[in-house]
This record gives C-alpha cells, structure tokens and sequence, in this order.
C-alpha cells in the first residue's frame, strides 16, 4: 500500500496523542476518507454525541496530497448533535494535503477535555495545545493566530454556545457545515486543529496518474458547468441560481414559493459586477469553484445565496454576502442558519429583514433572546413554537437551495440521504437539472429508484478517495479509478468504486438503523405533497404524487438491498464485506 | 420504461447502425427489463448486467458497413481498440475487444470502459445511469470503428503495408456506403425576425442535418445569433429532437441560462465574434471529413501523436480549412483555433471531430457548405485512396 496508512489519535482528556496504524484489509475495504471514517465511527456510534468516547474523524484518503484533481480535501464524520444520525461533511482547503503530507491519512479525536485545546501537527509529529487564550474568538481571528500553517480547522463561537449547527471552519473560506460537526469538536474542548506537512506522498507509477490527471481535466473543460464561460470555475456554484429561478424550483419564503421575483438582482453575475470575483479555490485545483471578494470574504456559492436571499424572501446581494460572512466567523452552517430563520419567520408570521437576519445570526452564535432556539435547528424550533409542520426538514436537517417539487429524483434523495437532506448527496442535479451525463425528465419517477441510487454510490465512493463531489459532474469513476491505481498499484476499476459506494452507504444505513432510523425518516415535509409550487414559462409546478413517492422510495429499497422499512439485511451487509452487528 | 426502451432500439435502426431485430437494450431498476425479452442474446447480456449494476446495458450486431469493419478488426484479435477521433479521445478512452461473446467477457470489458467490442460481431455499451447513454456510446462506437477503418487503410496503404485482407474488407465495406447525396433540404430563409423562427429554424436544420448522415443524433450542435444572444442546443440534446431543447445565452453575460448549453457555446461565440456577419452555425460529424483531417503524411512530425491539440501544418479537406483542437475552453480548446479559421471562409475541420459550417443569413448556406464538404472530403478520400494503389 502507497502513502500514509496510519491515523494519528488524539485523546482530548488524557492531552495524549498516538498513531494508529491500520489493517490493509481495513484500507481495502475503506481508503479514506468519507468510508473509513464511517467505518471508525461505526463501533461508539450508539453512544451519545457528546459522549467523551464518540469519535470526530477528520480524515484524508488514498489520492490526498498527489497530482490527482480536487483531491486536496478532507471528509468529517461523527455523530450528529443536529439530526442524531450519521454525520458527515466534505470539507474543501487544504487540510487532506497537508494531513497526507504530514504523514498521516487523517486524525481521529476522541475525549473531552475541561479547557479549550488545540492539536498541532507537523511532520509526524503532533501536540495538544492550551488554546485558552482562542477561545470564544471568532474564525477569522483564530485563522490570524494560525497563519503561519499549512492548513487550520477551527470552531467559533457558535460551537462554544451549543448551536446544533455549528460548522467547522478550515483555511477562513471553507466550512464543513452540515450537521453540526463544529459543536461536536466544541464538545471535546478542541479549537483548532493546525497542520503543516513537508514529505511527498509516494506515487506507484507517476505516469499513469499524469495520463489519468489529463484525462480527467479534459472532461472538465469540455463540460459547460464546470469549465465554460458562465460555469462554476467562473463563477462558483452560484451560477445555478438562474436555472433554479427558470425551473421554478427555487425555495423561496420557506418553500411556500417556488420563484422570488427579481432574484437577477442576486445571481452570479450580478454579484461579480457588484463585488468583483476573486478565485480562492482548493490548492491545486481545475476547477475553482470558490471565489472571494476585495475584501477577502467569502462570496456565496449556490446554497448561501440561496437561502439568504430567496428563502428568506429577500431580494439583497449585500445581505447574502455579509450573512456568509458573519456565519463564516461565527461558525456557523449558512444552510441550516437560514432554514431555522426562515421557518421562525414562517411561524411568528414575521417578514425578516436584513437588519434582523445579521442580528440574528450574531445571537443564534451567542445563545441569546430568540437566537437560543433558532440555534436548536428548524425542527426543534418548529416543535417549540407548536408549529412542527413548518420545519423544512429530512432526520432534522434543513433542505437547502433546490425545491424537491421541481424534480422527482432530487426528492427521493432528499428523502433516502442518510444525514438528511441534501442536494447533492444523490448526484440528481447532474441529470435532472445540468443534464449530465444525460439529460433526465426531471418530472418523471421512471427510473429514478436505481438512479438515486447509483449517484449515492458513486459520490460516496468519491468521497471515500476523497475528491470533490463537483467532479463527477464531468468526470467518472472510470477517469478516477485509472488514478487510483496508478498512485497505489493495485489495480481498480469503475466497478470496484462503485462496489466501495455500495458499501460505504450501506454502512451509513448500518448506522442509522442502530440508531432507529427507518422508513418513517425517509421522508419529505407534508408541504411538498400537497402545496404546489409557482407555475414557470410553460409549465406547471404541482405537488409530489405521494403514491408515486412512496413506490419509489418502496423501489429504492428493494434496490438498495432494504427491507421493506428501510432497514438493511444480514445477507446484503454481508456480501458487502460489512460486519453484521445492527440491534 | 419499456417504450423508453424500444425507442433507443428505434433510433438505432433509423439511424442505419443496425437492423431493430440485432438490438437489445436491458435496464435495470429493481427489476431487469428488456427491449426484446425473446432476442437470443438477452441470456448473456443479463448476466452482464446484473454482475455490472449499471442502470442499462445494450449490445447490437451491427448493419453494413459496420459488420465488415469488425469483422476485420476481430480477425486482427487485438486486445483494445485506439480510435484517434474526439469523442473516444474524450469520453471512451479506448474500445477493449473481446475474443468470445460471453457474460465474463463483457464484465471484463465493461468493468472500466463504456463500450466495446465482441465475436458477431457485436458492440456492447453500458449505460451507468440510463439507457440513453448507452444508446449514445453506441453511436460513438460505430463512428470510431468507422473512422479508425477508413484512415488506417489510407495510413497504411501510405506506407506500403495494406493487407490483401484489408483490401478486400475495404472494398467490401466501401460498397455498403450509401449514395453521395446532392440534393437540398428546403430550410426557412432568413433573415429571422424573433426567437420563435430561429427556434423553428434550428429544429430543421438540425433534423436534416441527421437525416442526410452527416452527423448521429446524440452529437454536434447548431446555433443562431439574434440581436445580442446566441440561441444554441443544450448539451445532450439530440440534434433531430430539438423542438424544447435549445437555450438563449445572452451575450452581455447577464444571465448563466448557458450552463446546459452546448460545450462548444465557446467556440460558437468566438465564430460570431470573429466573424460578425455570421448569423447561425451548424455543427457535425460527417465520417469522411473527419477520416481525412486525420490523414497525415508527414510520418517522422515531432508533434505525431498531439496533431489533435497542436498540428502545426496548414492543411486543408475538401476545401476546407483543418484546424487542431479540443472540445471546450481549455487551452487547447477549438473556442481558440475555430473561431480566426472560420473568418475568412464558412467551413472548417476540426481535426479527428467533425466540421463547422457557418450562414450569414439563414441555415441554407451553412448547411450547403457542410454537405458540399463533406462529398468534397468523400471525393478526395477515394482519390487518395486511388492514387496509392488501394
């Protein structure tokens, strides 16, 4: 096996750090990355999530730190305190590179310290350090305490008051937001993490990976959403907005609307003109969807802008870009920010403006007033105001920037995702909305089951080298499967990843099955079954079919390998190599 | 599911690439469905699939000229297949060529490439999400064994190495070509007075374009310039269904509609730029254009090898300027190397991809210089062909 194999563990109680060199069997069946953290989290995934014993993994994998495209990333994994199921987030920046460079394939977390600590690694070598004098400082400060490392993760206030969805930030404009993994650092007393890494990961065979590299890069660039004149590496994943509006799928006033009159105002060009794009993407990387301004903020990719603007029903590209920003330093998920405003503003019958939402944000981050409760989440905070029903939610975690009313296959992988909802998390935006690899009707179930599916399974493999999901908007398991060989020597094919996709999402079910999910979490709001969306040029936007929902969902475990409530089965966890423990 | 299906099979046939008997796609959903549950080779093509899960898995035998090519390059017995043509470049990197027709064998082809090719002789394609793309990877397939027949016999009659086998299967194989056309198809004169006509117009132009075979309907792209917005196919469109599927690119850059836009949007908006009196732009694969741009002979060139990225020679098919390129907006891209060639003429080769033809009033002239081409590049190629004793 080439480059590192060993995982550096920290013990926040005892302040001691170790390494842990794994099995190679383990390696086979899980790399890195989003799988083999699964994998780690698996055994103490019953315990609470802030039990002392409940791992944080972040982790690297097989192609960090080589030629291979967008592979300097990192995956997130623990327990969620937002949903309580698996937790997981990609994290973009370079910390999968220097982590690699370090020697290491990732780090795995567990304890709790009383005083807020930071982990230092360099070259092999690692620290537990007083961060003290951090805490309760905001991201950007902590990166400014930090600024001579490689790469830095770190936690802001949100975390350090209990919000369910703090983020972890890493190098100032990149956030593993989703599901609350920066509250589950919090939990053990870490701060930060800092890493600078000098050694060269080990390449079996260098030409191969330069062939697989160039392949890969001339897919990005014949692909009109990543390469072309008004795609992704121009202007990040904001350029969706447009389509979102076109198609009437984008979630507007709590997803009661399905289109914000004079959200050009806020798309992606009319943020350029208006701030001006500055690429900060990934080391290294083709692509370059992230993009900052003068300033050095962030500029809001598809999600943030989404939801500070149209959800919200604010039309205010100054709002979205200083809500970003605020959440940034704060630390906190932009995404579930704004779903937990949006329902509040549903429920007290409250139209917000951007004074509110800033003011907001800051007491969601420090535990004040109202922001207390909006920092539970939009489900618990739905609950609380006796108004459940306005929660735009899947296993507690808010949908973002895509109406699941304006495309079938988006819907059931909104429902099946095992952290919740997500977008991306069943590649159905490729097909049904940028028409890659082929166009799919998006309007149609017929066959959506076995997509859904098959797109889980390739981003979860994805995720598990790990590499950007963004790239198989372009490229395959195919072009990537050609550079993993090429760095480790053994061979791989296509189908050998989709098969690590299989298994890793099975594991994921493994876990959430342990942890009493089932069918009745693998669900959509009511909404979206009996309020349509607004009517677009031409068409209609009528509510989902529930019969046609829940046959799908019915197929969809049938070719998952599920039973009939969603719950995975002894022959099927065993034929992919997974252990068979679920209670 | 299943007129999905037989659609496919349909459009294969329609598109002489085999008869609808010698098609079969399957699809997998949570059950496998069949275009043809009777055809002899579901058994096998079955057992593929549900070793592969893919979404769908198709395989054809099929018509003339094709079945003589493979037959020809079966009895070569390579391992892989090289097509030098763009879209295998791209997209299917190489053909791996089985020596039996079996469930194994296509698991072992199929394991890490999208099509290939079998003992029928049979080409095999996977659709790893749904059955359109392995109707497209079949398309593919066709024109790269096409193409790769057609040039390496005139590489090598050039260096004096064609087989009596190889003559013979290239007689063969050229008397299964269809008749040169020559006439016209009667598309809308322009100039166009509002979107909906130039829609109309794209739609027709892009249906003739099919039907004379100078392109297969899951490839090329078409285009139209109104006041200040490039009307233009989406990408993975089918350039014989257009009607619905073509976007309005605002060229002020207001707007990013243009992220499903054809990947060649780039090289089409540099075309209207560099030359401002064109006002539409038909794009295809017409298989003798393409055989000839890769025609070379200048053996011991330093650039053997990247003459798709980097050709330095000035040379020209049938008339028409030759020019090296990539498809999209790298640095190699054809948004570089199209756009100055097609200044001072309405036709130009994009080496080992297909040909642009440009109108300055309506589709007629774009689509008169694409034909004309094309039976232009047809003519020089059996010339060629002549002259070196084949």
């Amino acid at each position: 096996m080439h480059g590192p194999c060993s995982l550096l563990t920290a013990d926040l109680g005892s302040r001691t750090c170790g390494v842990l060199r794994l099995p190679e069997e383990t390696l086979r069946l899980f790399p890195g990355g989003r799988g083999l953290a699964g994998h780690l989290l698996r055994p103490s995934a019953h315990l609470p999530w802030d039990h002392p014993d409940m791992p944080v993994l972040v982790l690297a994998g097989p192609l960090s730190g080589t030629e291979a495209p967008c592979s300097s990333r990192c995956h997130l994994v623990s327990r969620s305190p937002l949903t309580r199921a698996f937790g997981d987030d990609a994290v973009g920046g370079g910390l999968g590179l220097e982590l690699a460079r370090a020697g290491f394939l990732g780090v795995l977390l567990t304890g709790k310290s009383p005083a807020p600590l930071g982990l230092e690694i360099h070259d092999g070598h690692a620290r537990l350090v007083d961060a003290a004098a951090l805490h309760g400082k905001t991201t950007d400060q902590v990166f400014a305490a930090l600024a001579d490392w490689g790469s830095a993760a770190c936690v802001g206030p949100a975390a350090e008051h209990g919000v369910r969805f703090a983020s972890v930030q890493v190098d100032r404009l990149f956030s593993a937001g989703r599901c609350g993994l920066g509250l589950c650092l919090a939990a053990k007393g870490l701060k930060y993490l800092a890493v600078s890494g000098s050694g060269a990961v080990p390449v079996h065979d260098p030409k191969g990976l330069a062939a697989a590299r160039a392949d890969i890069e001339r897919l990005f660039h014949a692909s009109p959403v990543l390469r072309g004149p008004q795609g992704f590496g121009r202007f990040g994943t904001a350029a969706l907005l447009d389509l979102t509006q076109s198609r009437s799928m984008i979630p507007t006033e709590n997803f009661r609307h399905t289109r914000c009159p004079g959200i050009e105002r806020c798309n992606a060009p009319a943020l350029a003109a208006r701030f001006g794009f500055q690429p900060a993407a990934c080391p290294d990387c083709p692509i370059g969807c992230v993009q900052q301004d003068g300033h050095g903020r962030a500029l809001p990719g598809i999600e943030a802008l989404s939801q500070f603007t149209a959800l919200l029903g604010l039309v205010d590209p100054d709002l979205a870009v200083e809500a970003l920003d605020l959440c940034g330093k704060l630390g906190l998920d932009p995404v579930s920010a704004a779903g937990s405003l949006a329902a509040w503003a549903e429920v007290t019958n409250q139209k917000p403006t951007a004074w509110t939402v800033l003011n907001l944000l800051e007491d969601m981050a420090l535990g004040h007033g109202d922001g207390a409760l909006l920092g539970q989440g939009a489900q618990r905070l739905a609950q609380e105001l006796k108004r459940p029903e306005a929660a735009m939610t899947v296993k507690g975690l808010e949908l973002s920037a895509f109406d699941p009313r304006g495309a079938c296959g988006l819907a059931l992988g909104y429902a099946v995702s095992t952290r919740g909802a997500c977008p991306w998390r069943a590649l159905s935006l490729g097909h049904e909305l940028l028409r890659k690899p082929v166009p799919t009707e998006r309007f149609s179930w017929s066959g959506k089951a076995r997509m859904v599916k098959l797109g889980e399974d390739a981003l979860a493999a994805a995720e598990s080298l790990p590499v950007c999901r963004l790239t198989l908007f372009a490229a395959g398991l195919e072009e990537y499967a050609k550079a993993l060989a090429a760095v480790t020597g053994v061979p791989a094919t296509a189908q050998d990843l989709a098969r690590l996709g299989k298994r890793v999402v099975y594991q994921e079910r493994l876990i959430n099955a342990a942890l009493g999910f089932s069918a009745g979490d693998d669900d959509l709001p009511g909404r979206f079954f009996r309020e349509p969306g607004d009517p677009g040029q031409g068409f209609e936007t009528p509510p989902l079919d529930r019969a046609a929902f829940l046959e799908a969902r019915a197929r969809y475990y049938r070719v998952r390998g599920l039973d009939h409530n969603g719950l995975p089965v002894r022959d099927k966890a065993e034929e992919l190599g997974l252990t068979w423990t679920v209670s | 599911m299943d007129r999905v299906l037989n659609g496919f099979s349909e459009r294969l046939a329609t598109a002489g690439l085999a008869w609808e008997k010698d098609i079969l796609f399957l699809a997998l959903d949570d059950a496998v469905l069949a275009s043809d549950p009777n055809h002899p080779d579901r058994e096998v093509l079955e057992q593929a699939l549900l070793a592969l899960q893919p979404g769908a898995l198709a395989c054809i035998r099929p018509a003339e000229p094709y079945a003589t090519i493979l037959a020809f390059f079966l009895e070569q017995r390579p391992q892989v297949l090289a097509p030098r043509d763009s879209e295998t470049r791209l997209f299917l990197h190489d053909l791996p060529v089985a020596s039996e027709f079996s469930a194994q064998a296509l698991v072992q082809g199929l394991k890490n490439r999208k099509g290939m090719v079998l003992p029928g002789p049979r080409l095999a394609a996977l659709g790893p999400l749904t059955p359109e793309q392995a109707f497209v990877t079949l398309s593919s397939l066709c024109f790269a064994v096409f193409v790769l027949f057609f040039s390496d016999y005139l590489e090598d009659l050039r260096a004096g190495r064609a087989t009596p086998e190889q003559r013979a299967a290239f007689a063969r194989a050229a008397s299964f070509l269809p008749p040169v056309r020559t006439d016209r198809p009667g598309l809308v004169q322009g100039p166009f007075d509002g979107p909906a006509q130039v829609c109309a117009a794209m739609a027709q132009a892009g249906r003739a374009t099919v039907d004379f075979g100078l392109v297969d309907s899951a490839f090329g792209n078409v285009s139209a310039l109104l006041d200040r917005t490039v009307w233009i196919s989406q990408t993975g469109s089918s350039l014989d269904l257009l009607e619905g599927d073509l976007v309005a690119c605002a060229l002020d850059g207001s707007s990013c509609e243009a992220l499903t836009a054809s990947s060649e949007l780039p090289a089409h908006a540099g075309i209207y730029a560099a030359a401002p009196a064109t006002r539409c732009i038909l794009h295809g694969h017409p298989k003798f254009a393409v055989t000839l741009s890769l025609d070379c002979d200048r053996p011991d060139c330093p650039d053997r090898g990247q003459c798709h990225l980097r050709c330095p020679a000035k040379r020209t098919a049938g008339g028409a300027i030759i020019v090296p390129g990539e498809t999209g907006s790298g640095a190699c891209g054809i948004c570089h190397t199209l756009p100055p060639a097609l200044r001072g003429g309405n036709a130009a080769i994009v080496l080992g991809h297909g040909l642009f033809a440009t109108g300055r009033r309506d589709f007629n002239e774009a689509f008169a210089a694409l034909l004309g081409t094309e039976n232009a590049c047809r003519e020089e190629y059996f010339q060629r062909v002549r002259d070196l004793g084949g």
